[in-house]
């Protein structure tokens, strides 16, 4: 079974589909390291 | 090799996909990685923020996760040469080699990071320790030379339910201890069972495992000898007091099925792996054993009797 699409197409879809997962993990990383500050100042009060 | 090289060739130059960089974590070991992280976190003394446990069971989740796509890149040959591993995304060329150890030496970190941002000092030095254990000590050093590999590598997958115990208490106690004991002295009877039906796979690859190296008898006895001190492990924390009934009866119970399927391959004659019922059986229950025995300690401590 071989890809019928171009390696050029293949690329432009792997880097799209890499970016997004990257964008998505970032903000998941911003996000919890907010929540671990949030809960390490309850903790510590 | 010779296998190895063509089909790099062919698409290693492409990005990475998602998939072959999560296939690169090992995500079926990581499940038991984290179920004994999130036990000993459960089973220990006091209350953890809810975040600050939730991140602390992730980062031991990211940190298995690093360890074993560290073992992939570095194994990318041997796993080229066995059966059983031919297909994963470095020996199949699905993935470049420079990318993969990026992303595991940016998971690796990540995990330790966070850990020490979330629970403890203490808790992330022995996050990057097992780390380190697994990628350098079992996989780059042991593994290859010595057929008592799994012996001493299996600290490596020993270390979860003490890393969970710590981030909730910062300190070391007598109960993660003997469950790391558990897991460590757990280890050679499940993989060596294991290796007895896939030996061939490893004589292959060159690998010096117990059964290739010292024979299916010696191997099978020895797969006996060490469910014994295994066995004495698992049953103690109850009459040491560390824990409750739940636990006492789950632990006593299965570990008796255990040494009696470890009994059978001691004396299954068989050298067939087809026919390698015994061993497949111990393999088998080995893995639902070692779940069960850490779903009872962590319950023993939110229900006991």
């Amino acid at each position: 079974m071989t890809d019928p699409r171009s390696d050029d197409e293949i690329v432009r879809s792997r880097q799209r589909s890499g970016a997004r997962a990257t964008a998505i993990l970032l903000v998941l990383f911003v996000i919890l390291v907010f929540a671990i500050t949030i809960a390490k100042l309850t903790v510590n009060r | 090799m010779a296998r190895l090289m063509p089909t790099l060739a062919a698409t290693d130059h492409l990005p990475a996909d998602w998939r072959d960089l999560f296939a690169l974590t090992k995500p079926r070991v990581m499940t038991l990685v984290v179920f004994t992280g999130l036990a000993g976190l459960l089973a220990a003394p006091g209350h953890m923020n809810p975040v600050l446990a939730f991140t602390a069971v992730l980062c031991i989740a990211l940190g298995a996760g690093g360890a074993a796509a560290l073992n992939m890149w570095y194994e990318a040959d041997l796993d080229a040469q066995m059966r059983r591993t031919e297909s994963r995304p470095l020996p199949a060329g699905r993935l470049n080699r420079q990318t993969a150890l990026h992303f595991a030496v940016g998971l690796s970190a990540t995990s330790v990071v966070l850990m020490d941002l979330a629970a403890n000092h203490l808790a992330a030095l022995i996050l990057a320790f097992s780390i380190f254990f697994y990628a350098v000590i079992y996989t780059v050093w042991l593994k290859r030379r010595t057929p008592q590999n799994i012996v001493i590598g299996g600290a490596a997958g020993a270390f979860p339910p003490l890393i969970g115990w710590v981030a909730a208490t910062g300190q070391i106690e007598l109960l993660p201890t003997l469950l790391f004991l558990l897991i460590f002295l757990w280890t050679p009877p499940h993989f060596w069972s294991l290796s007895l039906f896939v030996r061939s796979d490893y004589a292959k690859a060159g690998v010096p495992m117990l059964p290739v190296v010292a024979g299916i008898a010696n191997t099978r006895q020895q797969v006996f000898i060490y469910s014994l001190p295994m066995a004495a492990a698992a049953i103690a924390p109850w009459p040491l007091g560390l824990t409750g009934a739940v636990y006492g009866l789950v632990a006593t119970a299965l570990t008796g099925v255990f040494l009696l399927l470890a009994a059978a391959v001691l004396v299954s004659r068989t050298t067939e792996p087809a026919e390698m019922r015994a061993e497949k059986r111990l393999f088998a229950f080995s893995i639902v054993y070692l779940f069960a025995l850490f779903g009872a300690v962590a319950a023993d401590r939110w229900f006991p009797l």
